[in-house]
Parts: C-alpha cells; structure tokens; sequence
C-alpha cells in the first residue's frame, strides 16, 4: 500500500490490476456492504478495478430484494451505479451460479459468467486480491 | 414434546441446515431464518436435502428474510412461510427451541 502511495504522490498513475472477491451472502453478515464500500473507495484511485462473485457471493447481485421487512439498507442497487464509477468488470463463476439455480437473468447487472478455469486464469493475473 | 429448530446459516457455507436436519427427531419443526432461507429456495444444491427432510419434519421459513433475498418466489413447495408473528407463534408453540450457530 506504501508503495501505491509513493506512486500516487509521484504522479506517475502507476495502475494495478486489484480484485475484490466476494463469497458471501447479503444481509446476514457485513461483509457483503463493507466490500462494496471499499470497491467504490477504490474508484477513487483510478486503479484497474473487477469484481468477482462466487460462492454465495452470487446472492449479492440478484433482482428484486425488498430489505423493508427487515429494517437494513437495500444495497443492491448500488451495484447498477457501479459503472458511473468506471467499475465495468464484473464476473460470476458459472458453477457458483448454477448451484444455487441461478441464470444470469436472475442477477440486478450485466456480468461476464466464467467457467472455474477462467476464473482461476484471472485471478492469478491480479497485482492484489482482496477477499470477503 | 416438540422442539422448534432455528437455523440462521447459509447451507453453502456452514453445516448447521446439514446437522439440524440430521439430528432434528421426527415431528420436530425447523426454521429457516437468515441466510438459511436460502436452502429451501429451487434449484439451490440444498433444496434436495430440505424436500427429503419434509417427510419426518414441518420446515418453515421466514418471510421477511426471503424478501429481502429476492427469494420469495423460489420456494419450495411444502415449505411454509411466516412473518414475525408467526415467528413468535412457533417459538410459543413448542415446547423447547435449539438455536443452530
């Protein structure tokens, strides 16, 4: 992080490939929000930004969640405002989906399926992966 | 005697759904709050597991929960769905209830 600072303060734009993962459901732990959060902190730094859902991180992303029954902050929506922040990457591993009966037609944004193999493939091309 | 089991985690990341459904004795009545709605939603690898279990056990789900998932319309059929109040009717009518942390 030091590093990226020195960067940053040299005006040199250094740009790293960071991934934030996410494997966990909605609303019944934080880490689903908090990781959201520090994507859209991370808009911030012009970086070069994706995105990973898999596990029951793929329950982040679908259509039509009403959260008024249970008093917490609807924030799926703010993936849909993901792209105003220059934060177009966004993948779904396949068997991830499938497994919980999902299509892409279930999910609130446009997403690239990728099969474990790709996904593997991407992941070990990161600079940094930040995991929840 | 009846016991009512309360599960609150995710099937697909915790074996609490896996271990109450295993140790839940006949005619004990099971509910899905949290993320454990998910496994009584279609299609999920866990629903097989909740519609076997439906044989010897009342499996129940919490309604706020599954609307908030955007799940209320994938659940399985044979699985009843209640709101808060029948929540606290659940817990009145049994007489024991086992929290699954």
């Amino acid at each position: 992080m030091s590093d990226m600072m020195e960067d940053m303060e040299g005006g040199e734009g250094v740009v790293k490939k960071f991934m934030f993962v996410n494997r966990k459901a909605p609303h019944g732990t934080i880490y689903a929000l908090e990781g959201l959060e520090v994507v859209l902190i991370s808009a911030a730094f012009d970086q070069d930004v994706s995105m990973v859902f898999a596990d029951d991180g793929v329950y982040e992303l679908i259509k039509g969640m009403n959260t008024k029954g249970i008093e917490v902050k609807d924030f799926s929506r703010t993936y849909r405002a993901l792209d105003g922040y220059d934060i177009e990457k966004l993948y779904v591993e396949k068997a991830s989906m499938e497994a919980r009966g999902l299509t892409e037609d279930d999910l609130i944004v446009d997403v690239t399926v990728l099969d474990s193999a790709e996904m593997a493939n991407l992941m070990a091309e990161q600079d940094i992966v930040i995991s929840y | 005697m009846s016991m009512l089991h309360i599960v609150n985690k995710s099937a697909t990341e915790r074996n609490s759904v896996e271990s109450c459904l295993r140790l839940a004795s006949k005619g004990s009545v099971v509910l899905l709050i949290e993320d454990a709605v998910y496994a009584a939603t279609q299609g999920s690898v866990a629903a097989a597991k909740i519609q076997a279990a439906m044989a010897d056990l009342q499996i129940y789900a919490l309604g706020p929960d599954l609307d908030a998932r955007g799940m209320s319309a994938r659940v399985l059929d044979g699985v009843k769905v209640v709101d808060y109040g029948g929540f606290v009717d659940l817990v009145a009518e049994n007489n024991t209830c086992q929290s699954w942390l």
